[in-house]
């Protein structure tokens, strides 16, 4: 399905690309609107008095209200641009923290984070005495929620979780945490990293403070992603990067702030970024998100299926229908890492390791999975090279010989 | 490049039955590495008499190339000289990378085979690092005062 818009895919026949929770590969459409941004439109927004820079501030501000639009958000100016979810969380981490935490005040975080979404909090905690809670997992990988109901209290100031997790594909009921974390007056940060690519959010129906997300990870270019924050949280967040656009005047001794957004988006922006990320929008609005979930789920229950017929795999994560694309496996004694290169010699990419979620690894027991992944450009031929490929990991590892030291 | 040819059967066996696998009570030298990319981890202890290396045992957990590369070395090491095993160091790891120079001295002497086996890494870059990873742990291992092996900084 799809296959033939990438180009990268189209001329590498014999890669069966599994990574896209890694970062996705990106249709021609995308490749097209980034060079034809430089070709044509290419200023620095913002600033210039001269038409070619006003047409880049308008390409800047198309493709602003382009993603508040995927996102259902009312305000394009609830939609924050950084490089990507990690600068997202690590911005509201830090800016909001460090106006509103006290020493004692508590941050909940869940034991399946990405460190994007557990780092920045674990060191805003230590720095200004706050502490860190963490709601664990249930046996089958869901977040643990009567252990989150007894976890937050009147000193919870943030609750973030990730919508889906990167390492296990759980998809996470973010309406019901949200209303947990509600009642405490908390700040609720939802990392939509791998949730967004695959399925439809409604930022608004989902109750969370700020969402935050990747283009890298949804057929956009690598260095452009941010957040959908509600308006008032943004309105009183201090800047957290100083310099151009963000200034509204700047004196000798201090400096005053531009508005929302730009107060929170300090220098010249990745506008071919931008304007990449709202062509690859478009490019998964035409497929439609409840056709790329489709495709997705369909998938991951071949793989499932199949997988679950071969002796020695494990697959990590509760069952298909509560998961995203994601498929994480270990494979009796054959470490992810000699997997993963026996693999690549099939052509068939995965991803082996910690997948940046250490606590987790700990918590499965485990130094590190192999994780498939599934996108819209994958089709049952990338599932059968699977398979295939590990059938050959067997058989290798099947040959244990005996032999003199 | 078949992956047959970096997992040949010395190594697997090496990697399912790790020789000098466990603790290491009389031990007077220790370090540990860690490849942070895949999360290969080491530990070495050694038992020195004179210069030479008595004893030596590893623990830890990785991939195949790692543990096997750990139990190919401790095999290899003992008996000699701590500056013996760390010419053997030199040897190996130009083996593992491939260099177009010339071979560190004694290019007359063969490495032992078990050694000779890794040869296949050179053509899997991205696995130097776990097949390195023990050899690095003893350097660091023979310097006194000990101290933890870093893994090997990144590559390019």
């Amino acid at each position: 399905m799809h296959r033939s818009d990438f180009p990268l895919l189209a001329r590498s026949p014999g890669l069966h690309y599994l990574d896209s929770a890694a970062t996705t590969q990106k249709p021609a459409m995308v490749l097209d609107a980034i060079r034809d941004f430089y070709e044509t439109d290419n200023a620095n927004p913002h600033r210039g008095a001269y038409a070619l820079s006003a047409r880049a501030t308008d390409r800047y501000h198309a493709a602003r209200e382009r993603v508040a639009r995927f996102f259902g958000a009312a305000d394009p100016d609830q939609v924050i641009f950084t490089r990507g979810t990690t600068e997202a969380l690590n911005l509201v981490a830090q800016a909001w923290c460090r106006r509103e935490l006290e020493p004692r005040d508590e941050i909940v975080v869940t034991a399946m984070d990405h460190h994007a979404n557990f780092v920045p909090w674990q060191q805003v905690a230590l720095t200004l005495g706050a502490r860190l809670r963490i709601c664990e997992l249930t046996p089958d990988g869901r977040l643990d929620l009567d252990q989150l109901r007894e976890l937050v209290n009147s000193r919870t100031r943030v609750v973030a979780f990730p919508h889906v997790s990167n390492a296990l594909g759980t998809v996470n009921p973010v309406r019901e945490i949200a209303a947990i974390a509600r009642p405490t007056g908390a700040l609720i940060v939802c990392d939509g990293a791998q949730a967004a690519p695959h399925m439809k959010v409604d930022f608004d129906s989902l109750d969370v403070d700020i969402y935050a997300f990747s283009g890298h990870k949804m057929c956009g270019p690598m260095g452009i992603g941010g957040l959908v924050g509600r308006r008032e949280i943004l309105d009183s967040m201090p800047p957290w990067q100083m310099g151009g656009d963000m200034i509204d005047v700047v004196q000798d001794e201090f400096s005053t702030w531009n508005v929302v957004p730009h107060k929170l988006e300090a220098g010249t922006p990745n506008v071919a970024g931008a304007v990449g990320l709202a062509a690859a929008l478009d490019y998964l609005e035409g497929i439609g998100m409840d056709r790329v979930l489709e495709h997705e789920q369909q998938l991951l229950a071949l793989a499932t299926q199949r997988l679950s017929t071969m002796d020695g795999i494990t697959i990590y994560g509760p069952p298909v229908a509560e998961r995203s694309g994601v498929l994480s496996f270990t494979f009796s004694d054959i470490h992810p890492h000699d997997l993963a290169t026996i693999l690549d010699e099939e052509g068939v990419c995965i991803r082996a390791g910690h997948h940046c979620a250490q606590p987790l690894m700990r918590r499965l027991g485990v130094p590190a999975t192999a994780r498939a992944s599934f996108y819209i450009y994958n089709d049952e031929k990338d599932v059968d090279a699977l398979v295939r490929a590990l059938e050959r990991a067997a058989a290798l590892f099947a040959t244990a010989v005996t032999s003199e030291d | 490049m078949p992956v047959e040819d970096l997992y040949q059967a010395i190594i697997l066996d090496h990697s399912r039955r790790p020789r000098n696998f466990g603790p290491l009570a009389d031990a007077d030298h220790e370090a540990s590495g860690r490849n942070p990319l895949c999360g290969d981890e080491v530990t070495l202890r050694i038992r020195m008499e004179g210069d030479t290396i008595a004893d030596v045992r590893f623990e830890g957990s990785g991939c195949a190339i790692s543990k096997a590369s750990a139990s190919v070395m401790t095999a290899a090491v003992k008996g000699h000289t701590g500056e013996e095993a760390l010419v053997l160091f030199e040897r190996f790891h130009h083996l593992l990378t491939n260099h177009a120079a010339p071979a560190p001295e004694p290019a007359d002497t063969p490495l032992p085979s078990s050694l000779a086996a890794f040869a296949g890494v050179a053509r899997f870059p991205m696995r130097v690092k776990c097949a390195s990873l023990a050899w690095h742990a003893l350097r660091s291992a023979l310097q006194p005062p000990n101290a933890t092996a870093e893994a090997p900084p990144p590559n390019r």
